[in-house]
């Protein structure tokens, strides 16, 4: 191998070691600059951090030109590629285990240096050259985790294999090609009002200039997470085969956490800019955000947890990123514990006003987050202390969950339209009444029309979703004095926030109906059979058998027919993966917006007959839909022009 | 007084850093308790390992249901004492986990067959319900096909002695 392309994976290497180079001076030399007031030392933390994003983009564009050429000499490639692989599924093979994931991980979290070094040219530079030099010390700590145990480079010269052994086929789909992409900049993004709120410990400077530049990094993250968490729910109900959309398992809970925190940091950040409240709670949700889903990367990395998504572990590698997770939470704790004193709020508000209901809001949202890392870890306390080997159940999780969710979207609506600083109950109440009385009837309706007699679960979430929108519309109808044509004036926060809480209405009448109104059955069926379940009618026509590239499947095409009239044809599948012979089942769903019809191939049975599951999911697509309000609700909010005025308004201030 | 409130997160997070220290250290996972005991058994249809005739209920009776495989040592090592178990009459069912049918009947015919009679489940469809970690295990399921006791690992005298009044209890 003398040319010198066939040193391509070394290259990659190489490019992480400079960058690993880069930001160590990324962490040295701004906090020099800092300590000693020299602005051309600070200078050094853009130039620096976009530096590292380049050679972070390299290595991980020259990994994917490994998968793409089939370059079986790299270890990883050999274990999780095939020269049989679809092209996009070589790309998303790249990420598709631990140590091409974490690469991909540490190059979002370059990326975020590099965005935060290219729209920071209002913020002071002293503030810049602190967040970039603590986003630096993060980026240290896991290339070298990267290098030191994961490397994705590493070469099985001089024995290379023929052949790979394919990616794992519960990877290979469009889901996975987006989903973890879209999650890790949610959690890496976090990373980024981290060191806004390190640095405004350090600096001692708190003020609504500072959560005015955390604000819409914050929601950026929080945009990238609820996309990533809606995308994997979505992926594991169609992909797994079951038709379950939430598991409350370890990774997923990992990342439902920072979620909620993240959600509340929103929340609170909003009361720190307005109102110059709750400063140092604000620092605390932003350690606290970033620490979880650190916490996340832990749990899913180190094996310390069984779950069915968890990366093969390794107690070496357990141990390096238990040492990230204690000096990088640890230190911020410490940090925050010194000099919280330093940003004490000052001001003053009644019980009854919009500071109490977001605090309302703050502490359900932080108890949800920490009864679910209770529920996590809990099988690992009870075996501390000696107590016997438990798992809990989602059941566990449902009974925390369930109640602290209702309470939350109860007070979402009346609290967005209360007033800062002092507020009247009658007022809120007057404003209100009708709004409850209409979603009282209709919420008795809705079970009674559907289900044809009382369901409480339905009735109590359907309540809670619709006391949440009319509340909202409310809101929305009193700030236009009742005139549509004057929405558009009232700014896209405003706007955005109304999206958001209508977003959070509609996931949850999307879990109550779920939830409530599934119907399942699980049938023995020949081709001709014939199977009733709810209003419809699911005819297997024939068997059948299709070829694809890496794969061999028994298709059963459905006739699916509601009172007689077709509605689709559906082809669930049974397929067998050639390389490692991995055996899959693929659902196949018709998909409308008040219900999904759900069929998977179980096993096959004696004469052509298989053990078929049927599934009728009513408003299943309304759980991700909301999801996509709360995101867009986030992007509409991040796009308000004050955080874009703010250069003008300081030289006028100065 | 307040100046020290602000060191209870550090102090929380102390805590958790230990007991993630210590679970590092612990490589056995296997004695979980199944979340679904006092559950119905899964849904299935499979067929039985035997004659591959289509199934898909249990027998209405208290029976142990013994989650085994061709590929694995424990359960050949655990295999003696099932037909021990089968002579003095306990009522057992197979699942044959990941398996393949004709290495089953061959194992049965050279171990002895203390089954009633076995379900295939060659893709471990039924497995994954069931929340199997790896075979053997056992699970004890009452005449109703409600799941009332798992065992995770190889049956013998000793475990045995401490399942069978329970087991007893169901008939």
């Amino acid at each position: 191998m003398t040319e010198w392309y066939g040193m391509v994976p070394e290259f990659g290497q190489l490019a992480l070691i400079f960058a690993l180079l880069v930001s160590v001076l990324q962490v040295v030399i701004p906090l020099l600059g800092v300590r000693n007031s020299q602005d051309w030392l600070m200078a050094y933390a853009r130039p620096l951090a976009s530096a590292q994003a380049v050679f972070l983009l390299i290595s991980l564009a020259i990994l994917t030109y490994c998968f793409v050429v089939d370059d079986f000499s790299v270890a990883y490639v050999a274990k999780n590629s095939n020269t049989a692989l679809p092209t996009p599924f070589k790309v998303s093979a790249v990420w598709g285990a631990h140590e091409g994931s974490l690469l991909l991980w540490v190059t979002l979290l370059g990326c975020w240096g590099l965005a935060v070094s290219l729209f920071s040219r209002s913020l002071p530079l002293d503030m810049v050259a602190r967040v970039l030099s603590i986003m630096g010390m993060v980026s240290v700590g896991f290339i070298l985790f990267t290098l030191e145990t994961s490397n994705p480079f590493e070469r099985s010269l001089p024995s290379v294999p023929s052949e790979g052994a394919d990616l794992n086929p519960l990877l290979q789909d469009f889901g996975l090609i987006v989903h973890p992409p879209t999650l890790y900049m949610g959690y890496v993004g976090l990373s980024v009002a981290f060191p806004f709120a390190l640095a405004a410990l350090m600096g001692g400077r708190l003020d609504a200039a500072w959560a005015r530049w955390s604000r819409p990094w914050t929601t950026a993250a929080w945009i990238f997470l609820t996309v990533g968490i809606a995308l994997g729910s979505w992926w594991a109900y169609y992909e797994l085969g079951w038709g379950g959309w939430w598991f409350w398992d370890p990774v997923e809970n990992a990342s439902l956490m920072p979620w909620l925190v993240a959600t509340a940091l929103l929340h609170s950040l909003a009361v720190t800019e307005k109102r110059g409240l709750f400063k140092s709670w604000t620092v605390l949700l932003a350690i606290f955000a970033f620490s979880l889903s650190l916490l996340g990367t832990f749990l899913v990395r180190s094996g310390v947890l069984t779950s069915v998504h968890a990366f093969a572990s390794d107690p070496e590698r357990g141990i390096f990123i238990l040492a990230l997770l204690g000096i990088c939470v640890g230190g911020s704790l410490l940090l925050y514990a010194l000099k919280a004193p330093t940003v004490a709020s000052v001001g003053r508000y009644e019980w009854i006003s919009r500071e109490s209901f977001m605090l309302l809001n703050n502490l359900l949202l932080v108890v949800a987050a920490f009864a679910i890392l209770l529920g996590t870890l809990y099988p690992l306390i009870i075996d501390f202390f000696g107590m016997g080997k438990i798992s809990v159940g989602a059941s566990w999780f449902n009974t925390m969950f369930v109640p602290l969710s209702v309470l939350l979207a109860l007070i979402i609506g009346p609290g967005a339209l209360s007033r800062w600083k002092a507020d009247e109950l009658k007022r809120i109440g007057g404003q209100t009444v009708a709004a409850a009385i209409i979603s009282l009837l209709l919420a008795f309706a809705v079970p009674l029309l559907h289900g044809g007699d009382m369901n409480w679960q339905v009735f109590l979430g359907i309540a809670v979703a619709l006391w949440l929108i009319t509340v909202t519309l409310t809101d929305v109808w009193k700030k236009c004095r009742g005139q549509l044509s004057r929405i558009p004036s009232l700014g896209l926060s405003f706007q955005g926030m109304v999206l958001a809480h209508i977003g959070v209405a509609i996931t949850i009448i999307g879990v109550a109906m779920v939830a409530n109104y599934s119907e399942e059955k699980a049938a023995r069926m020949a081709p001709g059979d014939i199977e009733t379940l709810g209003a419809y009618q699911f005819e297997f026509v024939q068997a059948g058998h299709i070829e694809g590239p890496n794969f061999v499947s028994d298709a059963a095409p459905f006739r699916v027919t509601k009172d007689g009239k077709e509605i689709s044809l559906l082809t669930p599948e049974k397929r067998r993966y050639n390389a490692r012979g991995q055996i899959m089942t693929e659902a196949a769903i018709d998909v409308s917006l008040f219900r999904d019809v759900y069929i998977s191939m179980g096993e096959p049975l004696d004469n052509g007959a298989w053990g078929m599951r049927l599934q009728v999911k009513p408003f299943m697509r309304w759980v991700w839909l909301g999801a996509i309000f709360m995101s867009l609700g986030g992007a509409l909010a991040m796009a308000d022009k004050r955080y874009r005025r703010r250069k003008t308004l300081q030289e006028a201030n100065a | 007084m307040k100046r020290l409130m602000l060191f209870i997160p550090l102090v929380v997070f102390f805590g958790m850093g230990v007991l993630f220290w210590v679970g590092l250290g612990q490589e056995d996972k296997s004695v979980l308790p199944s979340p679904l005991i006092g559950k119905p058994f899964p849904q299935f249809i499979l067929n039985t390992v035997e004659s591959g005739e289509s199934l898909n209920h249990l027998p209405q009776e208290a029976v142990l249901v013994n989650v085994w495989a061709t590929w694995c040592p424990t359960c050949k090592a655990e295999h003696e004492f099932l037909n021990a178990l089968a002579q003095q009459g306990v009522k057992i069912v197979g699942i044959n986990y990941k398996d393949d049918d004709f290495k089953a009947r061959q194992w049965l015919k050279a171990y002895g067959n203390p089954y009633l009679f076995n379900i295939a489940d060659p893709d471990g469809q039924l497995g994954l319900e069931l929340g199997v970690y790896g075979a053997p295990e056992t699970f004890l399921v009452d005449s109703q096909g409600i799941i009332r006791g798992k065992h995770v690992g190889d049956l013998n005298a000793r475990v045995w002695e401490k399942l069978q009044p329970q087991f007893e209890a169901l008939k």
